[in-house]
């Protein structure tokens, strides 16, 4: 009950944002800051609760944002249709790439790197292709109507993403209070004693790859409405997949808020660091590489550790 | 219930068990004994399904079940405990039975609250809100034993639930697996704690490099030379007769 009630109060907060806010600057902020907590959340569905660690979280990101650019671009199909479509794409290579590896029972450092390549196959694959516009990548055209899920306002690009991150949230409340949340739980914790117990690992940890590829597919959706432009690199490189699982890690991993207080606290890092230091390329990288191992060394719950009770 | 039938296994060039029968009636308690390194682990974990098996069968419940996966033979009622014991360490007692309750209950609700009884049954009530990892030895076998109970099982496969306990701990502990059994469970247990084996088992079975060496009940298997051998050492067996001989003569 506390978790949904804080939950509600996020929602509220976060919707009145327009009415007060009239900066443009600050609600791109707000955006952007709430599309780190929508790719941490997907992250932490596999990471957090079900700890697999995916290095390559950026192969159901691209996915999603391509197919949503493809099918309006060269289908002409509706944004309303595509996003559907684009999102279900991401659960379907979910379920690719967690048959191929869980399977043989890939785990830890392994999995890591399995995910890591695919991302690469898939960006590679992305820029050989003239039907994914190749290296020069997919410009969607401007139409700035709803109908097409674009906005004129920020305001409405601010709903759209806060539409897609409450139902981040709705997952992982669900996962709290439901059979499958306690089972993959339970493989996260100790596979021999869930499959003793009658857990069914592969398909669990199959059912959460999948939910996780969906909600990163989510993002992938969101980045090329907003944007409008998406080539190889943006959608399947690195960046995207580093930040997927720095969110949860800095928030606290396996947490509700984990990932909201994470891409808070990141986002706040990052701003602060280009006035300090401007916008010297690589600059962010590398003071999220610092970030990470501080958390990983000295915080593994994460900064809702600090929040936590003791004892939970 | 259980019939197990020239079970067969190597890892690398080691016969870790050859041709090893077992067969197992309903509503029994029987005890899986022998030396270190014997196979004992081995076997659990052929019949739970966490190996294959080279050669042989197994049957559960006239049901071949060699070669299933861990989680469909857990499923059809055979649910085995860890010699070492693996809990959830970071989720609380509740939690940690919770999986297993989880099995036949597709609700949290009725899944936590099938864990609250289980954990009443076996005096963990008190800590159902403990972390699995703050609980002592004696609670974390009870709460490996408990998680094990909540799946239902018609068959527990217990993997030295009894080691590392006081003997004051085992006294408490023995009244509990009798219950269990009281309840319609029939029971395997490895056991090295030989008077609970005495009290508990109605069949004894040993295990000695790989091979079975004797079945029996407990007190004719107590008094088999090859038993005293396998533990003892070779020839001990006709020692100890002729110590006998030479103290009544």
């Amino acid at each position: 009950m506390r978790s949904l009630a804080g939950v509600a109060a996020f929602a509220v907060a976060t919707a009145l944002v327009p009415a007060f806010v009239t900066s443009g600057a600050v609600l791109n902020a707000v955006i952007l800051t709430l599309y780190a907590v929508l790719l941490g959340q997907a992250w932490n569905v596999l990471g957090g609760y079900g700890g697999q660690f995916s290095f390559g979280h950026a192969v159901f990101f691209g996915t999603g944002g391509y197919v949503m650019a493809v099918l309006q671009i060269r289908y002409g199909l509706s944004a309303w249709l595509a996003m559907p479509a684009a999102i279900g794409a991401g659960a379907a290579v979910g379920a690719l790439v967690g048959a191929l590896t869980f399977r043989y029972g890939l785990r830890g450092s392994y999995f890591a790197l399995v995910t890591l390549a695919f991302a690469e196959v898939f960006r590679i694959l992305a820029n050989t292709f003239a039907f994914t516009g190749a290296g020069v990548g997919l410009m969607l055209p401007l139409a700035d109507t709803p109908a097409q899920l674009q906005f004129g306002s920020r305001a409405g690009y601010l709903y759209l993403i806060l539409g897609f991150v409450l139902a981040g949230f709705a997952v992982h409340l669900w996962l709290g209070h439901s059979r499958f949340g306690a089972r993959l739980t339970a493989v996260r914790d100790n596979e021999a004693s869930a499959s003793a117990l009658g857990v069914n690992v592969f398909r669990v940890k199959l059912g959460a790859i999948m939910i996780s590829g969906a909600l990163m597919a989510a993002g992938g959706v969101f980045y090329i409405q907003y944007l409008h432009y998406l080539d190889p690199a943006i959608a399947y490189g690195p960046a995207v997949s580093v930040e997927a699982l720095l969110v949860p890690i800095v928030g606290g991993m396996g947490t509700l808020f984990g990932p909201l207080l994470g891409a808070v606290a990141l986002h706040a890092l990052s701003e602060g660091t280009r006035n300090l230091f401007g916008d010297a390329p690589g600059i962010s990288l590398a003071l999220y590489g610092v970030v990470l191992i501080v958390m990983v060394r000295y915080m593994p719950r994460g900064l809702i550790g600090l929040f936590a009770r003791r004892g939970r | 219930m259980l019939v197990a039938r020239a079970l067969s296994i190597r890892f690398g060039g080691v016969a870790a068990l050859q041709q090893v029968s077992l067969a197992v009636e309903a509503r029994r308690i029987v005890g899986l004994i022998g030396p270190n390194g014997a196979g004992k682990t081995t076997l659990f974990a052929l019949l739970s399904g966490f190996l294959r098996p080279e050669s042989g069968s197994i049957a559960f419940r006239s049901r071949d079940i060699a070669g299933m996966p861990p989680h469909a033979i857990c499923r059809l009622g055979m649910t085995r405990t860890f010699q070492i014991v693996q809990p959830f360490a970071g989720q609380t007692v509740r939690d940690n039975i919770a999986i297993g309750a989880h099995l036949h209950h597709r609700r949290r609700t009725a899944a936590l609250h099938a864990a609250e009884e289980v954990a009443t049954r076996l005096g963990l009530a008190a800590d159902l809100d403990q972390l699995a990892a703050n609980l002592t030895i004696a609670g974390r076998k009870r709460l490996e034993l408990a998680r094990a109970l909540a799946t239902q099982p018609q068959l527990l496969l217990l993997d030295e639930v009894l080691a590392g306990l006081n003997p004051q701990e085992i006294a408490d502990m023995i009244p509990i697996v009798r219950a269990i059994r009281a309840d319609g469970v029939t029971i395997v247990m490895i056991e090295h704690v030989m008077q609970a084996v005495m009290s508990l088992a109605d069949d004894v079975h040993v295990l000695a490099n790989g091979r079975m060496i004797a079945s029996g009940p407990p007190a004719a298997i107590a008094e088999d030379p090859a038993v005293i051998e396998a533990y003892l050492g070779r020839g001990t067996a006709d020692k100890l007769r002729l110590a006998a001989g030479l103290a009544h003569g």
